[in-house]
């Protein structure tokens, strides 16, 4: 039978042959990432109440990023708390402060093709970028995972994306995320999304990363990049050897899909969505009267070294417009550094920007950079739902980091096509 | 921990609720901080008032499309248990929503044919084989049932129950 990417690696983790699409299955997990989030200060009470520990050490990334650095009692005792959950069960793989958990995992090769990986935060989906299953789930199935090693699925549908050429020059993997909320509408549940095409063959890691990450705006289960030499590269920059079977991780030329997307990379333009959905938009340039409060690049999705390149592009020899603000939360401290040793950071700070720490940060409104009533901000980030980034009636656009910096620049929303041409 | 609330054929009286029920219908942010008890006297109360006081334990819900959609509040599926509903048949759920009341012990169908169903009347559902059969009307239909390993933790009350009782005969 016929097999999408996504049933192959489901079919693995669950000990079989093949898996059909809508069966139920349980799968061993390989790789289960918890966040200071909805991890230890959520699950630990629960491993109390049934008197067991953790079922494998060596399988759990334990990762803080959404409360760092503390901002008041209540982050500093979560981060102490989740300190202290990887000293008790003798979690190696813990990461503290590096970054955000989404971005770490990568940086760290963690991620391999054909892995089945489960994760306790939604842009989980972003690992998919590396060829292998990885979506998010609560805190309940969370502490499921951590007990049994095992968790239970409805194999999903798989939609294929295809963007097909190249991409104009102030144009990002972010404009097509947001273009394909549009198109695709945030409802494909139990779906996976595959994307493909001569455009994301050509893409860089950290941008399929986007297209994956933002699979879980589109409401999917999870998003998927087919492995190829790219992806084996990026695994081998991280130190780590990539599988002898990584670049045989992908669907059957005559597997079933249930529907196939076609569209033209070459004619998009930039996006933004306008609050309060990633649905919600439409191009940049429909937007310029838009004057902003807050330019904010950050969050696992936004605020990687490709992206804060972006952002120097356009700032380079600019200031920020005396009208608003720019916030750059850099999405881990490798990024940081190299964005230090390659002159990127001086760009930015240069034109006025203001270096916030690395983390989830304003993005779900847990750190640094949170709005005020009726504030407008445009963002990096992947989601602009009512109140996520500060008080309910603040105003959030998303949009790729070069558009952000534009509009930085501009002091009001920009097409970031004008600065760079 | 006995068996006692183990059940592979539920028979209830249906209820029929149309496409894209949210979150917010089966579990209203305002009603938060109020106790369990009280937070299922609300639920639905936006859709069909007269629900929550009136369906009675092993009641049978049929939904449209996208059932549960919105957030990931886990209360929605814990008022549904609370009110001692059977099961829930509907054309599609939103992802998280469906695996929240599985875990909460609840069995999910999805069942293209919900449009056939009226109000009121008698079904019969096994959920490990997927049949479902109208007692009012006589139809009977077959759609993907749920494994039994799944329909174990759902007989368990749900995960937390399950792991419970997985990790006390162990010991």
């Amino acid at each position: 039978m016929a097999q999408t990417l996504v049933q192959k690696i489901i079919a693995r983790a669950a000990g079989r042959e093949s898996v059909r699409t809508g069966e139920i299955v349980t799968c061993q997990v390989d790789l289960a990432l918890l966040l200071d989030s909805g991890g230890p200060r959520r699950i630990w009470p629960r491993l109390k109440e049934l008197g067991v520990g953790v079922w494998n050490p060596d399988k759990i990334v334990l990762m803080t990023d959404h409360f760092v650095p503390a901002v008041d009692p209540q982050s500093a005792a979560i981060l102490k708390l989740t300190r202290e959950f990887a000293a008790e069960f003798g979690i190696k793989k813990f990461f503290d402060m590096e970054g955000i958990g989404h971005v770490v995992l990568a940086e760290q090769g963690l991620l391999q093709p054909g892995m089945f990986c489960v994760g306790g935060d939604s842009h989980s989906t972003n690992g998919g970028a590396f060829g292998c299953y990885m979506a998010g789930f609560g805190a309940i199935e969370m502490t499921g995972v951590t007990v049994t090693g095992e968790i239970w699925l409805q194999v999903p549908e798989t939609i294929r994306v295809n963007w097909e050429g190249n991409i104009q020059r102030g144009v990002a993997a972010k404009d097509m995320s947001l273009y394909l909320c549009r198109e695709l509408g945030m409802a494909n549940a139990f779906r996976a999304i595959e994307f493909g095409g001569s455009t994301v063959a050509a893409m860089a890691m950290a941008e399929r990363m986007v297209l994956t990450n933002m699979a879980t705006e589109l409401g999917a289960e999870t998003g998927l990049v087919t492995p190829d030499e790219t992806t084996l590269a990026a695994i081998r920059a991280a130190g780590v050897e990539p599988a002898a079977d990584a670049l045989d991780w992908r669907s059957d030329a005559d597997a079933a899909f249930l529907a196939t997307h076609e569209f033209d990379a070459t004619s998009l333009i930039p996006q933004v969505a306008a609050p309060h959905k990633p649905s919600n938009g439409g191009p940049a340039d429909d937007y310029c009267s838009v004057q902003i409060d807050q330019a904010y690049i950050g969050a696992c999705v936004g605020a990687k070294l490709s992206d804060l390149h972006m952002v120097a592009e356009v700032l380079k020899g600019r200031k920020v417009s005396r009208a608003t603000r720019l916030l750059v939360a850099p999405s881990s401290k490798r990024t940081m550094a190299e964005a230090a040793a390659d002159g990127t950071l001086a760009t930015i700070v240069e034109a006025g920007a203001t270096l916030l720490p690395t983390g989830c940060g304003a993005c779900a409104g847990l750190g640094a950079g949170v709005l005020a009533e009726d504030e407008v901000c445009i963002s990096s980030t992947n989601r602009n739902f009512q109140g996520r980034m500060g008080a309910n009636s603040s105003q959030v656009y998303l949009a790729s980091p070069y558009t952000v910096a534009a509009s930085a620049v501009m002091g009001h929303i920009a097409d970031p096509r004008e600065l760079l041409f | 921990m006995s068996d006692t609330n183990a059940q592979q054929i539920i028979t209830g009286q249906v209820w029929v609720f149309g496409d894209e029920i949210n979150t917010d219908n089966m579990a209203p942010g305002i009603y938060f901080k109020e106790p369990m008890d009280v937070r299922a006297q609300h639920c639905l109360e936006a859709v069909d008032p007269d629900f929550a006081a009136n369906v009675k334990p092993s009641d049978i819900i049929v939904g449209g499309k996208n059932f549960g959609v919105g957030s990931a509040r886990e209360q929605a599926a814990m008022a549904f248990q609370y009110l001692g509903v059977g099961a829930i048949l509907a054309e599609s759920f939103s992802r998280i929503f469906y695996r929240n009341a599985i875990n909460f012990g609840l069995p999910l169908l999805i069942f293209p044919a919900a449009d056939e169903i009226e109000a009121g009347q008698l079904l019969e559902v096994d959920p490990v084989a997927g049949s479902v059969k109208n007692l009012t009307s006589g139809q009977a239909w077959q759609v993907e049932g749920i494994p039994e390993h799944l329909m174990e933790m759902i007989n368990a009350g749900g995960l937390m129950p399950w792991l419970a009782k997985k990790y006390a005969v162990n010991d």
